[in-house]
């Protein structure tokens, strides 16, 4: 009797692999590179591992994924720890990933490398986009932990500086598997509150892993996405994310950030003090200018030689009354002398009707004879006719 | 850009202020004119100055849900 070969349904095979992979296979650690990745609306990732000559199918549940702290991708090295489990209905198997970490740190430099090329080409670091940083914000956004250091800095410095101002956290997970989701709602968050004028989005240094949710895809689309202008501060001085390029301003840390968006207090007593000493060196000079202006006016020849320009006036004064007086003098003289002239005619005029009665006037010596002992007899003599003169001659 | 009123003013004052001693400084006016203006930039310094010297911090807290809890620190 030939051995019989059992046959099987497809579902018993199946059945039969799938115990055998998942028996043999419970606990497996893999190295390899991430191809077609995709996260879906569920939450689940679906990825392929694969090196030069091989390739697996990998999904990792939502429920594990979320604990990774990066998103993967393409190209990623990393190392996966899970089980092998077999899909029946499709007959594939896979390798159901319970944790993934980078292979190793270059890894993600590289992811960040990749991402920056892609976002940088489709033009998120745009400076042209950069909106200007208020200078005198009203409300501050905060996107980082509620309970870090980052924000116990931030509240110091805003209270030192400008403590007018209200600053409005939406408390986020910074760090960790979850961080950049978190991130991204929170930005959200205070986009649909509204009343901020600046976000500072942020966190303090650390690792490359510990701050690597900034360097997440989704939080560089947040933010790119924000209505409200961003400053990115993430770490010290030295950490760059994508964030950072993709933020209106990257700060080298969050003290900074607070820094530059509030005006200081001591800049604004200094601004007040400046402007007030200024209004009042002019308001000084002005009246100084005005008083010293009364006081050329009180020295002044006029104020104080009264009394001389009283004299002066006496003086005037006197040169005009005497030469009223010169001139009354002139008229009295000149009417004096056309007064003489009338009456001298006046008598001329007597003499001349005598006369041409036929009386005659003696003249000698240039003197009328008035009587005949005044007239000499050997000296010449003037007879005056009414009509003519005849002369005497001796 | 959401702008509020209180903002605003505190911005406003100081702006009226540094446009006071612009003023002044143009020496184009009289001296009532000049002692009005250093009058009204007087009492923006006070307001100002006691503005900031009496102000709290506020921190407001968003939670995911879009309520607000205040705390005045």
């Amino acid at each position: 009797m030939a051995k019989e070969i059992q046959i099987l349904s497809v579902s018993e095979l199946t059945k039969e692999i799938q115990k055998t992979l998942e028996e043999s296979f419970s606990q497996v650690s893999v190295i390899g590179e991430i191809s077609n990745f995709k996260q879906h609306i569920s939450g689940h990732w679906y990825f392929n591992l694969k090196d030069a000559d091989a390739v697996i199918n990998c999904t990792m549940w939502k429920g594990f994924n979320q604990y990774v702290f990066f998103t993967p991708q393409d190209g990623m090295k990393v190392v996966l720890n899970g089980k092998i489990t077999v899909y029946p209905p499709r007959g594939n198997y896979q390798i159901d990933v319970r944790s993934m970490k980078p292979a190793g740190v270059g890894e993600l430099q590289e992811a960040f490398e990749r991402l920056k090329k892609k976002l940088e080409a489709e033009g998120l670091f745009d400076d042209a986009r950069k909106r200007p940083i208020p200078t005198f914000p009203y409300k501050i956004g905060i996107v980082t932990a509620i309970d870090g250091a980052a924000f116990k800095d931030m509240i110091s410095v805003a209270r030192r500086r400008y403590p007018l101002i209200e600053l409005v956290i939406a408390p986020s997970k910074v760090q960790g598997s979850g961080a950049a989701e978190s991130i991204v709602d929170s930005i959200k968050l205070l986009n649909d509150y509204g009343k901020v004028d600046v976000i500072i989005s942020g966190r303090g240094g650390g690792s490359i892993e510990d701050l690597w949710a900034f360097n997440e895809e989704i939080v560089a689309r947040a933010i790119y996405k924000s209505k409200v202008p961003i400053i990115s501060a993430v770490g010290h001085e030295v950490d760059f994310t994508i964030a950072d390029y993709v933020a209106d301003l990257r700060a080298p840390t969050p003290s900074v950030a607070m820094e530059v968006t509030t005006p200081s207090k001591e800049e604004i007593f200094g601004f007040i003090d400046d402007n007030l000493y200024t209004s009042s060196q002019v308001i000084s000079d002005m009246i100084e200018q005005k008083k010293y202006s009364v006081v050329i006016s009180i020295n002044s020849y006029g104020f104080k030689n009264l009394l001389d320009v009283i004299i002066g006036k006496n003086q005037t004064v006197d040169q005009i009354i005497s030469k009223i007086f010169q001139s009354v003098d002139k008229l009295i003289f000149t009417t004096k002398n056309s007064i003489n002239l009338f009456s001298s005619t006046i008598k001329s005029y007597d003499i001349q009707n005598i006369l041409k009665r036929g009386f005659v006037l003696v003249e000698q010596n240039s003197k009328f004879v008035g009587s005949a002992s005044e007239f000499i007899k050997d000296k010449n003599a003037k007879l005056k006719f009414y009509d003519g003169d005849i002369e005497i001659n001796k | 850009m959401p702008r509020t009123k209180k903002k605003n003013n505190f911005e406003k004052d100081l702006k009226r202020l540094e446009e006071i001693s612009i003023l002044l400084e143009d020496n184009e006016i009289g001296l009532d004119d000049a002692l009005a203006l250093y009058e009204e930039g007087i009492k923006l310094s006070k307001n100002c100055v006691k503005k900031l010297n009496d102000a709290q911090l506020k921190i407001t807290e968003l939670k995911k849900d879009l309520s607000e809890i205040s705390s005045d620190t």
